[in-house]
């Protein structure tokens, strides 16, 4: 019964899709086109997220891009051994808005909004997972201001703190099988919102010559402290009322830190190459613990995620006055270990294929357009971590009951932004 | 330009509509095979176990769960074709139970009932008549309480014979005739393949009646028209019987799996109840100084002197005092003992007088404690303590005070006719299945297995321990029994399929997906009855 709960719950983590775990890589339209690189790309705005030093190096007093992705994610599943077929469609619509200025010849200022984590995954109720998720949406919009000294021509360092607002909503059956006296499935819905947070962001840009920059960033770790929830336990038989009413929890849910480093080349006047790699530090994210105020017991999911690696390359080409183009690619690593593969975060490693284009209509205003195809191979994989207890013979013995089967993925998006500056 | 980027919508549209994830081996029908089986006419011969009988009864709800059906939704991936079961339509509101002419015969399903913590039959009235079924072969010829030889009797669906007790009210119900036999229903569907677990009954019964039958295989009596219904079963007649089944069965070349007996010992039914089930709990509701002083009255006033006369006579191993530290066993009378009923009363005469003297006598001539060897019956736990008729007050207690009887327990000689009888049977069972190649599902190894914990192929584990749940509910959803104690429940059923259809897959080379025994039902525990 205490397994009744293993409220992976938040996992709140995580889903789908995206890239490894719960990161959302679609931080700005012009450098999701070039492979989601940019620590040492001074393009637009943008940079703000990527690396904070480099809006110092911004050709105009200001500078702001909007843009947003339709994130079209889909997951199939299958399990020779039960004859089991499922398969998850979400969409998401990860956004982000920059904007900076040069206040004076040495300093600027920004402000960045953006959402680099989150994830919604929706199975059909009930489904063969479902003690482990049915559903799941997790969100997390940071807000960084951001400031910015250049130190003379070749070297800048910038940051900020990073305040996040976030929420997250969750839904799995309390087992495998217990129902209602209707034969309803028992479920327990868990609803944080509002968690609010504080983090930093820092970076610093050098360029040892015109054709070259290089860049560091590093986002700190954010730890999504929900407290208060609401926990409601629905579906459940008469004689268990007592036990499963509803309540508040609390649940803590790591936002990880990422260090990127990489570097540019202006290989021509109009084409540029770029290279970053991110570390995201997963480890953080040991397990999933959820604490009810109530007498129902504390539920631990292992997640056990590992530090992850992601490569990119990026290149954009100035075609005429009006057309750039720009394409890229990376190779994302999952943090999820084997046999952690939970339906909530279906996710292995991925490529990633990037492209987009920027028209601009004047001087001060462009288009852009991108997209993105991530591509991941299919996985035998499983979570074997859930467990129930069962006394036998008066000893109670823990039961590890895996789930798992055969996954498949796909992730497609779209997006579109404005660029403005003057 | 705004053509520009219509045309990259639609690009990027195209690219959507091919993004769909696909398998390089997508799972579906087509990724099972029948083999060497052809399963277009199933049908499913058996008893209770066969019917989907779970919780007492037969309703409609815990039909669906029998195994044949288990087993026929898989079938149907393969080529498998229609799979009929006897209508319960009329359990209406899914209770269970009979009526015969309007007269309840048997009860409604059992429930826990939460507020007490212990099974009773649900409240309402059975609305399933026996002289109201729905007439004609199915494919699940599973009749509950059938034993082998009533596969072949004519008349066994006949309601004329259902007082009497030549007939049985659940074949009553769908016979194609009167007359008709199960085995002859059966045969008018064509049987391509079928599965056959007769014999449980052949022993069981006897079992369940706490031994109080006559077991043919001492006897030697070879006509089973002449079997009371609580009788062992010739382990030769059944030999006979069950070959005559399977070659008919075989006939027009059918193939199938055949399903051993399990031993009685393996089911809640004879474990639930420890034989030493007398502690401060159950006897002074957890108070130590009212059940000290209870232990020490029972082993001044009658435990100490039976014993004392008892060692005179040379039977003093037949009585122990009881403790007041550890479990105490049962006072049972075992009919195999000597009895002493005459030097009891005599030696008692000048301690309690003449009267109660020829009482004791009478009571205890037979008498002893249980034993690690005996099994109690799960049906005696409310028979403890409770009086039995025209005895006197001191000892007015069954099973504390006053010897259970014989149809409350299972004594060794008792146990040893049903495990002789059981492995007989077995023995026949799988010979005829070696004549004919058929393939054998091993119910009696699945079954005792279950016993100890049974962890199966997903990881859980599953008991035989429900009852554990008074208090906690740790064993609710890992128990495969139904609360008869005998048969299964959703889940164990999940998990005979299961056996078959890994047997099916290895002797007829088939690939069947098997059921997930953890998405499947246990006992229905209500907040109140």
């Amino acid at each position: 019964m205490r397994k009744l709960l293993s409220l992976t719950l938040l996992a709140l983590a995580s889903t789908s899709v995206f890239a490894g775990g719960y990161r959302v890589s679609l931080q700005g339209q012009k450098q999701l086109a070039m492979g989601h690189t940019g620590v040492a790309v001074v393009n637009s705005a943008e940079v703000l997220f990527f690396n904070p030093a480099g809006i110092s190096f911004l050709e105009d007093k200001f500078n702001a891009s909007i843009g947003g992705n339709l994130l079209f994610a889909e997951t199939k599943f299958q399990n020779e051994t039960y004859n089991w077929q499922n398969s998850t469609d979400n969409m998401g619509t990860p956004f982000s808005i920059y904007a900076s200025y040069k206040i004076n010849k040495w300093l600027s200022a920004g402000i960045a909004v953006y959402t680099p984590y989150g994830s919604e995954v929706e199975w059909d109720r009930d489904w063969q997972g479902s003690h482990l998720v049915n559903r799941i949406d997790l969100k997390a919009i940071y807000i960084q201001p951001t400031v910015s000294f250049k130190v003379n021509d070749a070297f800048a360092i910038g940051g900020g703190p990073i305040y996040v607002i976030g929420s997250v909503e969750f839904n799995k059956n309390l087992n495998r099988s217990l129902t209602d006296e209707s034969g309803n499935r028992s479920d327990v819905s868990l609803d944080a919102n509002g968690i609010n947070a504080w983090g930093y962001a820092a970076g610093f840009m050098l360029n040892p010559c015109k054709e070259m920059r290089l860049g560091v960033n590093y986002r700190s770790e954010i730890i999504m402290e929900a407290r208060g929830g609401m926990a409601a336990f629905n579906e459940i038989p008469v004689f268990l009322q007592e036990k499963f009413s509803n309540t508040t929890f609390s649940a803590d849910l790591p936002l990880p830190a990422e260090l990127t480093a990489g570097l540019s080349l202006n290989l021509t006047d109009k084409w540029m190459i770029a290279f970053d790699y991110n570390r995201t530090m997963w480890s953080a994210y040991k397990d999933l613990t959820i604490d009810f105020d109530n007498s129902v017991e504390t539920s631990v999911n292992p997640r056990n995620y590992q530090n992850t690696n992601t490569y990119r390359v990026g290149t954009q080409y100035e075609a005429t006055d009006k057309f750039t183009f720009r394409a890229g690619w990376y190779k994302d690593e999952s943090p999820i270990a084997s046999g952690y593969f939970a339906p909530e975060t279906p996710r292995n490693d991925s490529m990633g294929y990037t492209g987009g284009l920027t028209y601009q209509i004047n001087k001060n205003l462009g288009v852009d357009a991108s997209f993105l195809y991530l591509h991941f191979d299919e996985i035998d994989a499983s979570y074997d971590h859930y467990q129930e207890t069962t006394l036998v013979n008066g000893q109670a013995v823990t039961s590890t009951i895996p789930f798992g089967g055969t996954y498949k993925s796909t992730v497609f998006s779209p997006g579109v932004g404005v660029t403005y500056s003057f | 330009m705004k053509n520009k980027f219509i045309y990259f919508a639609v690009i990027a549209a195209l690219g959507l509509a091919s993004c769909e994830p696909e398998f390089e081996t997508e799972v579906s029908d087509a990724s099972y095979s029948s083999g060497e089986a052809d399963f277009s006419s199933y049908v499913a011969i058996g008893n209770s176990l066969t019917a989907g009988f779970m919780d007492n009864t037969v309703s409609r709800g815990g039909q669906a769960y029998s195994y044949p059906n288990l087993l026929a939704k898989q079938f149907k991936i393969v080529g498998g074709g229609e799979f009929t079961q006897p209508s319960f339509a009329d359990d209406v509101n899914n209770l269970g139970g009979l009526t015969l002419g309007g007269q309840v015969i048997r009860g409604t399903r059992l429930v826990i009932d939460y507020s007490v913590k212990l099974p009773e039959p649900i409240a309402g009235t059975p609305t399933i008549e026996v002289s109201a079924g729905v007439h004609g072969a199915v494919n699940n010829m599973g009749v509950p309480g059938a034993k082998s030889f009533h596969l072949l009797a004519p008349g066994y669906g006949s309601l004329d014979g259902v007082v009497p007790g030549t007939a049985n009210p659940y074949f009553v119900r769908h016979a194609s005739s009167p007359t008709a036999t199960v085995l002859g229903d059966a045969m008018s569907k064509k049987p391509t393949f079928f599965t056959n677990w007769i014999g449980s009954n052949d022993v069981l019964s006897y079992a369940t009646s706490g031994g109080v039958g006559v077991d043919h295989n001492a006897t030697g009596n070879m006509d089973p028209s002449t079997y009371g219904g609580n009788d062992i079963t010739n382990a030769t007649v059944f030999g006979g019987v069950y070959t005559q089944i399977v070659n008919t069965l075989t006939s027009a070349g059918a193939k199938g799996v055949v399903c051993t007996i399990p031993s009685v010992t393996a089911i809640p039914f004879f474990t639930t109840i420890p034989y030493n089930p007398l502690t401060v709990v159950t006897v002074a509701g957890g108070n130590q100084a009212a059940y000290e002083a209870t232990i020490n009255a029972l082993n001044t006033q009658l435990y100490g002197p039976l014993k004392q006369v008892l060692t005179a006579f040379g039977a003093g191993n037949r009585i122990k005092l009881l403790s007041t530290t550890s479990a105490n066993p049962l006072l049972i009378k075992d009919e195999t003992l000597p009895d002493l009923k005459d030097q009891l009363t005599a030696a008692l005469t000048p301690m309690f007088g003449p009267e109660v003297a020829a009482d004791f006598g009478e009571a205890f001539g037979q008498a002893r404690q249980t034993t690690a060897q005996d099994l109690v019956l799960l049906t005696t736990r409310p028979v403890i303590g409770t009086a039995p008729e025209d005895v006197p007050a001191l000892i007015n207690k069954y099973g504390i005070t006053y010897p259970l009887e014989d149809n409350h327990i299972l004594i060794p000689s008792e146990k040893t006719a049903i495990a002789d009888a059981t492995s007989a049977y077995n023995a026949a069972i799988k010979s005829a299945a070696a004549t004919k190649g058929l393939a054998v599902a091993d119910m009696n190894a699945v079954m005792n297995k279950l016993a100890n914990g049974l962890r199966l192929d997903d990881g859980q584990i599953y008991t035989a321990d429900y009852f554990t749940l008074a208090g906690s509910l740790n064993n609710y959803s890992t128990v495969l029994f139904s609360l008869d104690g005998v048969h299964p429940n959703p889940r164990g059923y999940a998990v005979l399929a299961n056996e078959i259809i890994k047997v099916i897959n290895s002797h007829y080379k088939a690939k069947l997906p098997i059921h997930e025994v953890g998405g499947f039902p246990g006992i229905t525990i209500l907040g109140s009855n």
